[in-house]
């Protein structure tokens, strides 16, 4: 058992330890006002990352989500300003392009047996330039509905759980019972164990994958509204590089880049680890901002070895990580 | 378990060490830069260090790699740290109000830099420090006015379509053009900031305008246009400086080089200390609640060959 949550626990102890750190380092630092900054900041990513984790747990990658972000933000700006749709139905509809883009995705990557990462690049561009499409410049979003929905926070002593970082909580929780606790959750599974003995175990791998990369792109039109939320704009050159953000959240938080194997909580671990490193060089405020990039980067590569080490010391003693 | 208890009680004995020892009379303000695209932008950086250091206060600068994102939230991490300003050099116009809400929530006052935004409530921010760009077109033209004594058919270099700081430049040169009917501006085409289309578009006014005999001076809205232009001046046989006069803006160190070795004329200076008219009108806020106007222009000045070594050497290193 301690086993299989050895990783889990190892990207746990060094959020915790780096929190500490923080916390030692800045006098201000423990404040309920930074840790609820924390969730705020990274909802969007946050919630781009619960869809990866089932994208890359299934053994696939999805490179479209960030410009999947942008589109949706675009849209948002576009419905809600000259085209005068409510907020809500706007919502709506950006929900359902995303779901509907991503399953278009899957059916592609299924029927035609392209790998997921040429599938989704395509998809990125697609996304990207569409939203170009829409407008070149960032569109302001001023309907009242957004002001509103931004003041609604959650008072914690002193500081605001904003309601995007509520959104991604409820999020990462639904996503934690779809993985973990359902029959589509074990299907993820089986797929990224081993995609051939899956479909022997009677696995519906279609109807799956095309679940999978549906489910990764709602939750991206989702992440899409937060960010729409986030910064009252649609903005076509929003949220550049974010699906890598998340695939290193979700490396991070220990879920296996070959599929079968990881959390959904790990994940939420593996924003949190980001945001901090992010976090801690604006309180330093003399470092260079690309160290946060360094820091992943250290982190992601000793992450993966970690991972890789693991794996060679149990391969063979009959502890299967199915979750 | 033991473990991280260990490491608590350490970090809490750390937290009481450095705590205490951190001095709380200083000033600190968080300066939201947009990133190091440009060397003006990487100038406006150093000089606010500068500026912090010479008026005693702690400047914490976080860079948004041109992410708005990155720098909302860098603001809400100022404002989470408790600073006593915050600086924001915007990526973008839109989208600020909710942050800057949460600012003044938390009485902390905002200085934008080098660019505005939009905002229905202009009380979400103490002012904005930046140039006037109408202006530097008109400084621009003034020299010109007097430098060429007969008539004079002017090309003009324009700055990236539709960017405001173009038309401001174009709207203040023209001005003074308009009111001197020696003045006539013959061609006018955009080189979008860039040397090579600055050169490009050179090229092709030299050769409408009869080998370039018939120009008597280049206008361009930026110094790089310039530096492109005068290659194609040079390309075409003509001297650049004195067949065809040279007048641009920004005033970046290659401008002065070649001003010193005689081939441009006269550069207005975009001033990248943005920080220290920034710094004073905090502090004196500050001291006696003086409010700032919603606008602090920065200094505009005109550089010529004169002291074109002397500022090249001053300017190299801090681009």
């Amino acid at each position: 058992m301690t086993r299989r949550f050895l990783p889990l626990l190892t990207t746990t102890g060094v959020f915790v330890a780096g929190y500490l750190l923080c916390m030692a380092e800045f006098h201000n630092f423990a404040t309920a006002r930074v840790a609820c900054n924390l969730l705020t900041d990274n909802a969007y990513l946050g919630i781009t990352a619960v869809g990866m984790t089932f994208v890359i747990l299934s053994g696939g990658i999805d490179l479209s989500v960030g410009s999947v972000i942008a589109f949706t933000t675009v849209f948002l700006a576009i419905a809600i300003g000259p085209l005068r749709i409510p907020p809500l139905m706007a919502f709506l509809i950006a929900l359902a392009i995303g779901a509907a883009f991503g399953a278009a995705m899957g059916a592609v990557i299924h029927a035609l047996g392209i790998p997921p990462f040429i599938v989704t690049l395509a998809g990125m561009f697609l996304a990207r330039g569409a939203s170009f499409l829409l407008s070149t410049e960032s569109v302001p979003i001023t309907h009242p509905l957004y002001a509103m929905l931004n003041d609604l926070s959650l008072p914690i002593s002193g500081g605001r759980l904003g309601l995007i970082a509520i959104v991604m909580l409820l999020v990462f929780l639904a996503g934690g019972i779809l993985a973990h606790r359902t029959r589509f959750g074990a299907n993820v599974f089986a797929l990224g164990g081993n995609p051939a003995s899956a479909r022997l175990m009677g696995v519906p791998v279609g109807r799956t994958l095309i679940l999978i990369y549906m489910l990764s792109g709602g939750l991206a039109a989702l992440s899409g509204i937060v960010f729409s939320l986030y910064t009252s704009a649609g903005y076509s050159l929003a949220a550049t590089g974010t699906e890598l953000d998340a695939i290193a959240a979700v490396v991070i938080g220990g879920v296996l880049l070959t599929g079968g194997y990881g959390y959904v909580f790990g994940s939420f671990v593996g924003i949190l680890i980001q945001g901090l490193i992010q976090t801690f060089i604006t309180f330093d405020g003399t470092l260079s901002s690309w160290w946060t990039k360094i820091a992943v980067g250290a982190l992601l590569f000793s992450f993966i070895g970690v991972q890789r080490l693991f794996q060679v010391f149990w391969s063979g003693s009959g502890d299967v990580d199915t979750a | 378990m033991m473990r991280c208890k260990f490491i608590g009680i350490m970090a809490l004995a750390l937290v009481a060490a450095t705590g205490s020892a951190r001095a709380a009379d200083r000033l600190v303000v968080g300066f939201s830069q947009i990133g190091s695209e440009s060397g003006w932008r990487a100038a406006e950086t150093k000089v606010a260090k500068m500026e912090a250091e010479k008026r005693g206060i702690e400047l914490k600068i976080s860079d948004a790699q041109q992410k708005e994102e990155n720098q909302i939230k860098a603001v809400r991490s100022f404002i989470a740290q408790g600073v006593d300003a915050i600086f924001i050099a915007p990526v973008v116009a839109t989208g600020w109000e909710a942050v800057l809400k949460e600012a003044k929530d938390a009485k902390i006052p905002v200085i934008l830099l080098d660019r505005g935004i939009d905002v229905k409530d202009e009380g979400l921010y103490l002012t904005v420090v930046r140039s006037d760009a109408v202006y530097e077109g008109q400084v621009a033209g003034e020299w010109l006015a007097k430098a060429a004594t007969g008539a004079c058919n002017i090309v003009e270099l324009q700055g990236t379509v539709g960017a405001s700081v173009a038309i401001d430049r174009k709207k203040g040169f023209e001005k003074i053009v308009s009111e001197t009917p020696r003045l006539k501006i013959v061609r006018t085409q955009s080189g979008d900031f860039t040397r090579a289309k600055g050169k490009e578009v050179m090229e092709s006014f030299i050769k409408a305008e009869n080998g370039g005999k018939t120009i008597c001076a280049m206008y361009a809205h930026n110094d790089d246009m310039a530096i492109g232009g005068i290659q194609a001046i040079k390309a075409a046989g003509l001297k650049p400086g004195k067949d065809i006069l040279v007048v641009s803006i920004d005033g970046v160190p290659d401008i002065f080089k070649a001003m010193a070795d005689g081939e441009a004329n006269a550069s207005v200076e975009l001033t990248p200390d943005m920080a220290g008219p920034a710094f004073d009108a905090l502090l004196a806020f500050k001291a006696n609640g003086t409010v700032p106007p919603k606008w602090i222009k920065t200094t505009t000045r005109l550089y010529q060959p004169d002291t074109a070594k002397a500022e090249y050497e001053r300017r190299k290193d801090l681009y």
